[in-house]
């Protein structure tokens, strides 16, 4: 795991800085960064390759908006320290979580739960609740401020 | 009031574009036509697959389009969730300030569950270690003038799992409809 920004090349570092969003919708996406970068669009492909192998990229594609293709929630629970990892790895193998946390807190458990509709949503909640045998706290979100243009490293350039 | 009040703003999604957001959500095929590899996929064109994506973008389902970083292994080691108890009145107000700064990636308001839980506006501050982001979250708190208000960071310590969410994720499992009664401590809250 690398822990600075000059752990990566300058053609990775622009590949984590200049592309967070608006990707181009045409035929060939990776071409047009090439061209932008000047460099081949081979050398774009086996470096974003090699930036997901690591783990650095997750992925290359949309970032949905919460609550306009599907519905969301943020869950929390509070679990015993000697049940945590047992629970979390339950919850974990949900395909509808994501982003489970450890968190230094009383709910010491966060993490997110999405589904195509409402109905399934609450499905899902109550299923991890019987899995989990412990209770959950719901907190839908209920407005969003904040303005998603990607996560900058200040360093690079 | 039922829970669907808070999804006034969701999209009707039809079955294909369900299937397309199922391969999409994943990410694109790291290939020279991304576009090509999905709609062989779905059994269709490239050009349909990239005149539906572009319909998303439109119709406002599309956050953001682009590299997905995992912002921890890019030396971002320490996130606080910082959760806010902010009168109502001023949630937005004070969600938009927080929100303008470089190191918070979220900030949503979220219902209070009382008496266990008071915070109704939740933001993510990053920083390179824990003391940053403390630093951090006491710049901001001068700076959007919130003395006053009650907050508290929940560092996180531990990552089971991290990836985008899969609302294409276990769609046959709908037409099944169990009769199941909603967990207890869902509550019913109406958007604003």
């Amino acid at each position: 795991m690398a822990n600075s920004i000059n752990d990566y090349s300058p053609l990775e570092q622009h590949l984590l800085n200049d592309f967070q969003r608006d990707l181009t919708l045409s035929t060939t996406p990776f071409a047009d960064m090439a061209k932008q970068l000047n460099v081949s669009e081979q050398e774009v492909l086996q470096a974003i390759q090699s930036l997901q192998q690591r783990g650095v990229i997750s992925r290359v594609g949309p970032v949905f908006r919460p609550n306009r293709i599907g519905v969301s929630t943020l869950a929390a629970m509070a679990i015993p320290q000697d049940k945590l990892e047992c629970v979390a790895r339950i919850i974990s193998a949900f395909p509808e979580v994501n982003h489970n946390y450890e968190r230094e807190h009383e709910y010491n458990l966060w993490f997110v739960v999405t589904a195509s509709s409402e109905e399934h949503l609450d499905i899902v909640l109550y299923e991890i609740e019987q899995h989990a045998e412990f209770p959950l706290m719901s907190l839908p979100m209920l407005d969003d401020y904040f303005i998603d243009l990607g996560f900058q490293l200040k360093e690079a350039n | 009031m039922s829970n669907m009040e808070l999804n006034k703003h969701v999209l009707q999604i039809t079955a294909e574009d369900r299937a397309l957001i199922k391969f999409v959500e994943q990410g694109l095929p790291i290939v020279s036509r991304p576009y090509a590899e999905i709609a062989k996929q779905l059994n269709t064109t490239e050009q349909d697959v990239i005149a539906r994506m572009q319909q998303l973008i439109d119709k406002g389902a599309i956050k953001r389009y682009g590299v997905v970083v995992r912002h921890k292994e890019l030396g971002y080691t320490a996130n606080g969730m910082v959760v806010w108890n902010v009168p109502d009145e001023r949630v937005e107000e004070l969600g938009i300030c927080i929100g303008k700064y470089d190191c918070v990636t979220l900030s949503y308001r979220r219902p209070r569950r009382l008496p266990e839980w008071p915070y109704n506006l939740f933001t993510m501050v990053h920083g390179s270690s824990r003391e940053e982001v403390e630093h951090k979250v006491a710049e901001i708190t001068q700076n959007c003038f919130l003395q006053d208000i009650d907050h508290t960071i929940l560092f996180s310590t531990r990552r089971f799992k991290q990836r985008g969410a899969s609302y294409a994720a276990h769609t046959a499992k709908e037409t099944v409809k169990p009769q199941v009664k909603k967990p207890a401590t869902r509550l019913h809250l109406v958007k604003k």
